[in-house]
């Protein structure tokens, strides 16, 4: 099958590939680009493991087309951490013990720092529904909820600039 | 899970997808949120030879109101139908709709346009389009038509659209002074489908009486069905709990579910019942001014 040529931002830097229009966006960022941080957990577009940032869009990569991909700028979990800092949502999980195995994580990451940059001071309850895409399996969503709300008031405290920069 | 190979198209104007329709024929697919159509290519209960995707045209990305209708663009995401004010303020029941799809990620990338295009009753928009006597836009080689939404769904996973027709636009009436609208979906899970939804869209007149009811219900049959016999023995009547009651009976009657893994065929016929008289409920509450 004829490939067909791509251009794709991730984590801010330029990609070009040649592809087959049916690889799905996981695949290319997995086994194309070696990204191994964006998980493949059901692949039937229940867990959202897969989830990465499309043009700041939160989406599943098993879910859309690589191909759909081209000319767009993608993040994901690798290009959360800035200048060896990590993202307020990473220092969240790692604060409130929001994983045990990790499976879930650069999924719940990558719903959070979209959530958060349209709302910076939810309720627990609006966090319970905006990670309801989010399957965890292990610790439970209590701490994940609370690494969130950490998150939340350290991009309050910290303004703008503080974890929502270079996300696609 | 990989589907099998296909062509891909990425048109840049509606002109050329529509001809690229034409050209390709009935092998064609077309791509725009791609939240059903990518699981089922990757199940391989489908495989179209060519793909045609519209995410790449200008312009059809849009909530507006004119002419005394809201219009929703083909490339109308499910999150920006859940997050527009016009819809909180005037379409409850729109906006009771989209938080119940799926879920949160897919509602990001999946379209309110391929949510009726894509012909399955299981789908949540369907009844409430029913319930709201929304128009569908179609536009194909010879331009634009309008299909009323009762003519829409034909069969199961059938539209009423040709080979070389897009989807582009919905087109919904305002709602007059002293309606109201709601839309119960009853699923095992987030991101399940619906073991049955109903929608509701009421109007009520100067003596508090229903002057309108639009009933739509979600995956109790081949097709989306509209409850005509509850619409047509509500108009006129007050809607006290007798009458909600009745019209609710009537509904379950009109429900041709089937047994499966989410309920038997007698459960999903009585939770139609309890969730018409609950919608309807709710429409009056709203109709009157309540949230």
């Amino acid at each position: 099958m004829a490939k067909t040529p791509i251009k794709v931002t991730v984590n801010g830097v330029e990609q070009s590939s040649e592809i087959e229009p049916r690889l799905l966006l996981v695949h290319y960022l997995r086994e194309t680009l070696r990204l191994t941080g964006t998980h493949i957990g059901c692949d039937t577009s229940h867990c959202g493991a897969c989830t990465v940032v499309m043009d700041g869009r939160a989406v599943k990569s098993c879910t859309v087309f690589a191909v759909q991909a081209d000319g767009r700028s993608i993040t994901t979990v690798e290009g959360l951490e800035q200048d060896g800092k990590l993202h307020p949502l990473q220092d969240g999980f790692f604060q409130e013990h929001g994983l045990q195995c990790g499976y879930c994580t650069p999924g719940m990451l990558m719903t959070g720092i979209v959530f958060l940059k349209e709302n910076n001071n939810p309720t627990d309850d609006e966090i319970r529904h905006a990670i309801s895409g989010n399957l965890c399996r292990c610790t439970g969503y209590v701490n994940i909820v609370k690494a969130y709300q950490y998150a939340a008031q350290k991009m309050r405290e910290g303004g703008a600039e503080n974890g929502a920069k270079n996300i696609a | 899970m990989i589907p099998r190979s296909f062509e891909y198209f990425s048109p840049t104007t509606l002109d050329e997808a529509i001809g690229l329709l034409q050209k390709l024929g009935p092998e064609a697919k077309l791509l725009s949120g791609g939240q059903s159509l990518i699981p089922m290519m990757k199940l391989r209960l489908v495989s179209p030879e060519y793909i045609v995707d519209i995410n790449r045209i200008p312009n059809l990305d849009y909530i507006s109101e004119t002419d005394g209708h809201l219009r929703i663009g083909a490339l109308t995401r499910e999150h920006e139908l859940e997050s527009s004010d016009v819809v909180k303020t005037r379409f409850p029941i729109l906006s009771d709709t989209a938080k119940v799809i799926a879920d949160p990620l897919v509602r990001s990338q999946a379209t309110v346009c391929g949510n009726l295009a894509h012909g399955d009753p299981a789908n949540d928009h369907p009844a409430t389009m029913l319930a709201l006597g929304a128009t569908v836009v179609a536009t194909g080689p010879k331009g634009a038509r309008e299909i009323p939404i009762a003519d829409f769904f034909p069969g199961l996973f059938t539209t009423a659209l040709e080979p070389e027709e897009i989807l582009t636009e919905i087109r919904i009436p305002f709602p007059p002074p002293r309606s109201g609208g709601a839309y119960l979906k009853l699923e095992r899970k987030v991101g399940d489908f619906a073991t049955a939804g109903v929608a509701v869209q009421i109007t009520l007149d100067d003596a508090g009486a229903c002057k309108n009811a639009g009933i739509g219900l979600t995956n109790v049959g081949m097709t989306p069905i509209k409850a005509k016999q509850a619409e047509a023995f509500l108009k006129g009547k007050q809607l006290d709990d007798a009458t909600i009651q009745q019209a609710a009976e009537l509904a379950a009657s009109e429900s041709q579910p089937m047994d499966d893994i989410r309920g038997s065929a007698d459960y999903k016929r009585d939770l139609v019942r309890v969730l018409t008289a609950r919608a309807l409920t709710t429409a009056v509450g709203r109709a009157k001014g309540g949230a």
